[in-house]
C-alpha cells in the first residue's frame, strides 16, 4: 500500500468581513412582489423604521464567493477522518439531506401535510425505543444537551408527585460537562463521583456514596474513556432499592446499538445523541437532535406534545396531558434531524444498524493497539468504539497534547477531542467511526507515528506547527482579553478594521 | 445501503491484528446476560428511491399559518451555500486553525444581529426562540437576582408553557402574567404599571408584534420600564425587522426571539433558530457560544469561540447554560440569506407581508368580517372563522391560519391568519371564498 502524506485538504486563504465588501446599492436583489405594496397609514408611522436595515450590501456574486470561499477554510468529514471522541463523527448519508429538503415547505399548521409527518415520526419512536430496550419516547429536545435537561425535569417531575424532595444527582468525573450543567438548571445539586482506576465506575464506590437524598445518577455508556460500565447490573439495583434512577447520557450509543439495550440494563431515563449515534451532520455546531427515553414508570411526565392515535386512526398532537413537564420547545424538535434519522436507520436495517456498532469497535479498537506504544495508555481496561491516550512520553520531551493536536492538522487530520475527560491529563480522546476507510485510518495511524517522532527529533519544531492551514495557531487569550464580538466593535475599538 | 467502507478482508485482517476469530469478543466487557441475541426489529435495509418515497409528504395548496414558525422566500443562494459539505459536516469549531469558515459566518451573523436589533452582542444561537427566552429569564435571575418574572400574555403560548418549566425548580420565584386589552390585543398598560410597581425585583418580557400579530405601544411601555430591574422584547417574526423600529432602541435588557424566518424553511416544525442579543453588561453572564476576532501567530486576522469560561466544558455545573450544540447551519442560512436580500430586500419582503395582510383585511371589510382586535398588526391578525368554514377550508386544501383558541379558551373558534411574500391575491381570494 502507498502511504500518501500531506493531502493537502484547507487552502491558505483569508477572506475580509461581509460588511467590509459593502457599498451602496451593489445588491440587485429582485423579492417576489404578490401583493401591490400599500403605503402604511398614520397609526403605523411611528412604528417604522425610516432607515433601511443595517445589513451588507453585496451582489449575489459576491455573496455567492465570500461563503464559498469561507465554506474551504473549514475542515470537514467529507475531506476526511474526524476522530473527535464522543462525537461520533462518521460520514452524513447524502439521501438524507434529500428527504430532509423534501418536507421543508410544510408548515406545522398544516394538518393534512402534518398526518404523513406524524406517522413517520411515530414509527421513529418505535425503532428509538426498540434499539434502546425502553417503553416511551420523546423526540422534542434540539440537542443532547437538550435531552439531558429534559430527562432530569422528567426525573424532578417524579420526585414531586412521590411527595419526595430529593437534591442530589451523582455524576461520574468522566462525565460531559453537559452533564452537570443539565442537573443545575433542573434543580438538583450534581455531585461528583469518582470512577475508579480500572476507568469504570465501581459498585462498592457508589455504596458508599448513595443516600436517601440522591434522585438519580447520570451515567454515560459506555463513558468517555471508551469503557463500559461493567458494574452497571449492581448499580441499577444499588439505585433502584434506594428509591433514585438511572440515567444515561447515550451520546456514545454507537457502541452498542443493536448489541446490547440500556432499558435491560435498568436505565430508567435516558438521551440519545441523533447528531452523532444516527449520522446526522453536526453543521458546524447544530443543528443537532437528543430523543429522551423513558421506562413506563416515567412516560407520564415526557414534555408535551404528545404523538397520539385517536378513535379515527389519525394522528394528533396532544397537549393537555396533566402530569406532563410541559414543553421544551416551540416547534416540534430539530424535526428535519428527526427525517435524517429515519433515513439512515432505514438504509442500515436492524442488521446494518448492529454491523456500524461491531465495525465501529473493530476499528478503534485496531488503531489502540497500532497507536499505545507511542502514546500512553492511561486504562488498560479492554475499550469499545473510542478510547484515550495522553502526551505523556512527549511531555517528557517538552511537546503537549495541543502541539499534536495542532501537528495533525499539517497531515490533512482535524484532532481527536483534546484534554477531555478532564479526569486524565493531557487526554487525546480517539473516535473513528465504522465508515472510515482502512486506507484513511492507516495514514492517521502513520501521521501519529511521525508526530511521536518528530518530538523526539526536534520538539522545537511544534512551536510554528500548524502550517498548512488557513491560518497559524490562533491566539485565543488575545480574543477573551479584546472581546471584539462583532463588526461594530471592530470599528469602534480599533478604530479601524483589522488588517485583512 | 451501509456506510461501512471495509470490505471482508479488510476486516479479518483486523481480526487478525487484534487476535480475535469473532465480533463477540470486541463485547467481552459486557455481561453476558445484557447481549441482544436477536436482530433488531427493524425494517430494512431500504434503497434510495424507496426511502425517498416513503419518508414523503406535501404540503396543503393554500397555506395562511404562522404563529412563530413562517413560510418565506428562500433566494437559491441559500440552499448552494449551505449544502456546502464543508458547513455541512463540519463540527463546533473547537479548533479554530480548521474551522475558520464556520467561525466568520458567526462572527458575521452576530455582527448583522446586532445591527438589526440595535444590540451591542449576540450569540451564535439557542434552540428557538422560546429556550431562548427561558434562557434570558435565567439571566435575569443570576445577574439582577429577580424574583418574579412577568409575562405579557399575548406572547406566544408555547414560548409561555417552555418558559414555566424551564423555571419550574427555581425555589421562590413566580411567574406571572399580565392581561391584554380585549378590545385592541395590545398589552393593558394599567396593569403592567400597578405590576411593576408592586414589585421591584421583576423581569418583564413583552412580544411585539405579539402573539395575535398586533404590534404593541413599545413607547408607552418603554417608558414603564424605565427603573424595572430587567425587561426584554421577543420577536418571533423577524421579518418584521425589515420595517419596523430597531427593538434595541426602546432600551431593554435583552431581545431574544426566533430568526427561522431568515431563509431557514418551516420543515413541519424545525428547527428554528433561537437568537439572543443583548446589552454589554451582560456579556460575562450570556448563555451561548460567542465569537470573537483575534489574530494568528503571523499576526493575521481569525476568529475563535471565546469566553468559553461561561460554558459548560469549562463552568460545568456552575455554567450559564447547558447548551452545547447550537442551531449552527440555521446560523449559516441566516447570514447568507441577510447578505442575499440586503438591505433593500429585506425592507421590501417585510413591506409585501405588510401589505399582504392589509389586502386581505380590506377584501375581509368589504365582506363585513372584522377582525377580533383593533390594534395595528404587521402580517398576521385574529379572526373568527365557524366549523363549517374551517371544514370547507379543509376540503379545498385551503389552511386558514392556525387555532389558538386551545391556548385562549375565551377566543371561541378564533384563528390566527399569517400572510407573507409566499401568498397572493388569488390566494387571498380562494379564503374568502370559503368564508
Ligand atoms: C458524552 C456527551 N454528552 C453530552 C453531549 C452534549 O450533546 P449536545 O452537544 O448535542 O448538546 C456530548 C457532546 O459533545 C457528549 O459527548
Amino acid at each position: 500500500m502507498v502511504i500518501r502524506h500531506n493531502v493537502t485538504r484547507s487552502t491558505e486563504l483569508l477572506e475580509p468581513v461581509v460588511y467590509s465588501l459593502s457599498d451602496h446599492g451593489k445588491n440587485k436583489v429582485n423579492p417576489p412582489r404578490p401583493f401591490e405594496a400599500i403605503e402604511l397609514g398614520d397609526v403605523d408611522r411611528p412604528l417604522v423604521n425610516h432607515d433601511l436595515p443595517d445589513l451588507p450590501d453585496i451582489s449575489e456574486v459576491e455573496v455567492v464567493r465570500h461563503y464559498t470561499r469561507l465554506s474551504r477554510l473549514n475542515y470537514a468529514i467529507d475531506l476526511g477522518m474526524y476522530p473527535l471522541g464522543s462525537c461520533t463523527m462518521k460520514y452524513n448519508p447524502k439521501i438524507s439531506e434529500k428527504v430532509a429538503a423534501k418536507i421543508g415547505n410544510i408548515h406545522p399548521g398544516d394538518t393534512e401535510a402534518m398526518q404523513t409527518i406524524l406517522g413517520l415520526l411515530s414509527n421513529l419512536e418505535a425503532h428509538l425505543e426498540e434499539i434502546c430496550g425502553m417503553d416511551a419516547c420523546t423526540l422534542w429536545p434540539a440537542a443532547g444537551a437538550h435531552g439531558e435537561l429534559t430527562g432530569m425535569m422528567i426525573i424532578k417531575k417524579a420526585m414531586v408527585e412521590r411527595g419526595e424532595d430529593r437534591r442530589e444527582v451523582l455524576i461520574p468525573d468522566t462525565a460531559h460537562g453537559t452533564n452537570p450543567a443539565s442537573c443545575t438548571i433542573a434543580g438538583f445539586k450534581a455531585v461528583k463521583v469518582p470512577s475508579g482506576d480500572k476507568g469504570y465506575l465501581e459498585a462498592s464506590t457508589l455504596r458508599k456514596l448513595i443516600n436517601e437524598d440522591v434522585a438519580a445518577l447520570m451515567i454515560t455508556n459506555p463513558n468517555t474513556l471508551g469503557i463500559f460500565e461493567q458494574d452497571i447490573a449492581e448499580i441499577s439495583e444499588l439505585l433502584h432499592e434506594n428509591g433514585s434512577y438511572l440515567y444515561m447520557d447515550g451520546a456514545n450509543m454507537n457502541a452498542l446499538m443493536g448489541i446490547a439495550r440500556p432499558g435491560e440494563m435498568g436505565v430508567d431515563c435516558m438521551h440519545l445523541n441523533l447528531h452523532k449515534t444516527f449520522a446526522s451532520p453536526h453543521g458546524g455546531g447544530g443543528p443537532g437532535s437528543g430523543p429522551v427515553l423513558v421506562k413506563d414508570e416515567l412516560a407520564p411526565y415526557l414534555p408535551m406534545p404528545w404523538i397520539v392515535k385517536d378513535e379515527e386512526e389519525r394522528f394528533r398532537l396532544l397537549t393537555n396531558a396533566p402530569q406532563s413537564i410541559g414543553m421544551i420547545h416551540s416547534g416540534l424538535g430539530n424535526l428535519s434531524v428527526l427525517m435524517k434519522t429515519l433515513s439512515y436507520i432505514s438504509s442500515l436495517g436492524g442488521k446494518g444498524i448492529r454491523e456500524a456498532a461491531e465495525v465501529s469497535v473493530l476499528i478503534a479498537n485496531y488503531m489502540k493497539k497500532c497507536l499505545k506504544d507511542s502514546y500512553y495508555l492511561p486504562y488498560d481496561t479492554p475499550t469499545l468504539h473510542e478510547f484515550v491516550l495522553t502526551d505523556k512520553y512527549q511531555k517528557e520531551r517538552g511537546v503537549t497534547t495541543m502541539d499534536i493536536a495542532k501537528a495533525l492538522m499539517d497531515f490533512g487530520f482535524h484532532p481527536p477531542t483534546v484534554y477531555f475527560p478532564l479526569v486524565v491529563t493531557g487526554a487525546m480522546m480517539i473516535e473513528p467511526t465504522e465508515t472510515e476507510p482502512l486506507d484513511e485510518i492507516e495514514r492517521f495511524i502513520d501521521a501519529m507515528k511521525q508526530i511521536d517522532e518528530l518530538s523526539r527529533k526536534d520538539p522545537g519544531a511544534f512551536s510554528s506547527i500548524p502550517r498548512a492551514t488557513p491560518v497559524s495557531r490562533v491566539d485565543e487569550v488575545w480574543a477573551a482579553r479584546r472581546l471584539v464580538l462583532t463588526w461594530d466593535m471592530v470599528e469602534s475599538i480599533m478604530g479601524e478594521p483589522p488588517s485583512k | 445501503m451501509s456506510y461501512v467502507s471495509l470490505n471482508q478482508e479488510e476486516k479479518e485482517r483486523l481480526f487478525e491484528k487484534l487476535g480475535i476469530t469473532n465480533t463477540g469478543d470486541l463485547f467481552k466487557t459486557i455481561p453476558e446476560r445484557f447481549l441482544l441475541e436477536r436482530d433488531l426489529k427493524i425494517p430494512g435495509p431500504y434503497d434510495e428511491q424507496t426511502i425517498e418515497s416513503m419518508l414523503s409528504s406535501n404540503p396543503s395548496r393554500v397555506v395562511f399559518a404562522g404563529g412563530g414558525i413562517y413560510r418565506h422566500y428562500i433566494p437559491a443562494v441559500v440552499d448552494t451555500i449551505a449544502s456546502r459539505q464543508e458547513f455541512y459536516t463540519s463540527y463546533t469549531p473547537y479548533q479554530p486553525e480548521i474551522s475558520q469558515g464556520t467561525l466568520q459566518v458567526i462572527f458575521e451573523y452576530q455582527s448583522m444581529m446586532t445591527r438589526l436589533m440595535h444590540m451591542d452582542v449576540s450569540n451564535a444561537s439557542m434552540y428557538d426562540g422560546a429556550t431562548a427566552l427561558a434562557e434570558a429569564c435565567l439571566m435575569a435571575i443570576r445577574a439582577k437576582k429577580v424574583k418574579r418574572i412577568l409575562l405579557s400574555k399575548s406572547i406566544n403560548p408555547a414560548y409561555r408553557s417552555v418558559v414555566r418549566t424551564y423555571l419550574r425548580s427555581i425555589d421562590g420565584l413566580e411567574v406571572e402574567e399580565v392581561p391584554f386589552d380585549s378590545i385592541t390585543g395590545q398589552v393593558d398598560l394599567d396593569v403592567l404599571k400597578k405590576a411593576t410597581m408592586a414589585n421591584k425585583r421583576s423581569a418583564f418580557f413583552i412580544q411585539s408584534p405579539n402573539y395575535f400579530g398586533i404590534i404593541e405601544p413599545m413607547d408607552e411601555v418603554a417608558s414603564i420600564m424605565q427603573d424595572a430591574a430587567f425587561w426584554g422584547i421577543v420577536v418571533t417574526e423577524a421579518i418584521s425587522l425589515g420595517i419596523m423600529r430597531p427593538p434595541g432602541d426602546y432600551g431593554p435588557d435583552v431581545v431574544v426571539g426566533d430568526a427561522q424566518s431568515f431563509g431557514n424553511p418551516p420543515s413541519a416544525g424545525g428547527p428554528l433558530l433561537g437568537f439572543f442579543c443583548t446589552k454589554r453588561e451582560y456579556i460575562r453572564s450570556m448563555p451561548g457560544r460567542l465569537v470573537g476576532l483575534t489574530r494568528d501567530k503571523d499576526g493575521r486576522q481569525a476568529f475563535c469561540l471565546t469566553l468559553a469560561t461561561r460554558e459548560q466544558h469549562i463552568r460545568r455545573e456552575k455554567a450559564t447554560s447547558n447548551i452545547c450544540s447550537n442551531q449552527g447551519l440555521c446560523v449559516l442560512r441566516a447570514a447568507v440569506y441577510l447578505s442575499t436580500v440586503g438591505p433593500r430586500g429585506l425592507r421590501t419582503i417585510a413591506e409585501q407581508c405588510a401589505s399582504g395582510a392589509r389586502y386581505l383585511l380590506a377584501l375581509l371589510g368589504k365582506r363585513g368580517i372584522g377582525t377580533v382586535f383593533t390594534g395595528p398588526v404587521f402580517n398576521e391578525f385574529v379572526l373568527r372563522i365557524d366549523d363549517g368554514s374551517r371544514e370547507r377550508a379543509s376540503q379545498a386544501g385551503i389552511v386558514p391560519g392556525i387555532r389558538i383558541d386551545e391556548y385562549y379558551p375565551e377566543l371561541t373558534d378564533s384563528q390566527l391568519i399569517t400572510v407573507t411574500e409566499m401568498n397572493s391575491e388569488r390566494d387571498c381570494k380562494w379564503l374568502l371564498d370559503i368564508m
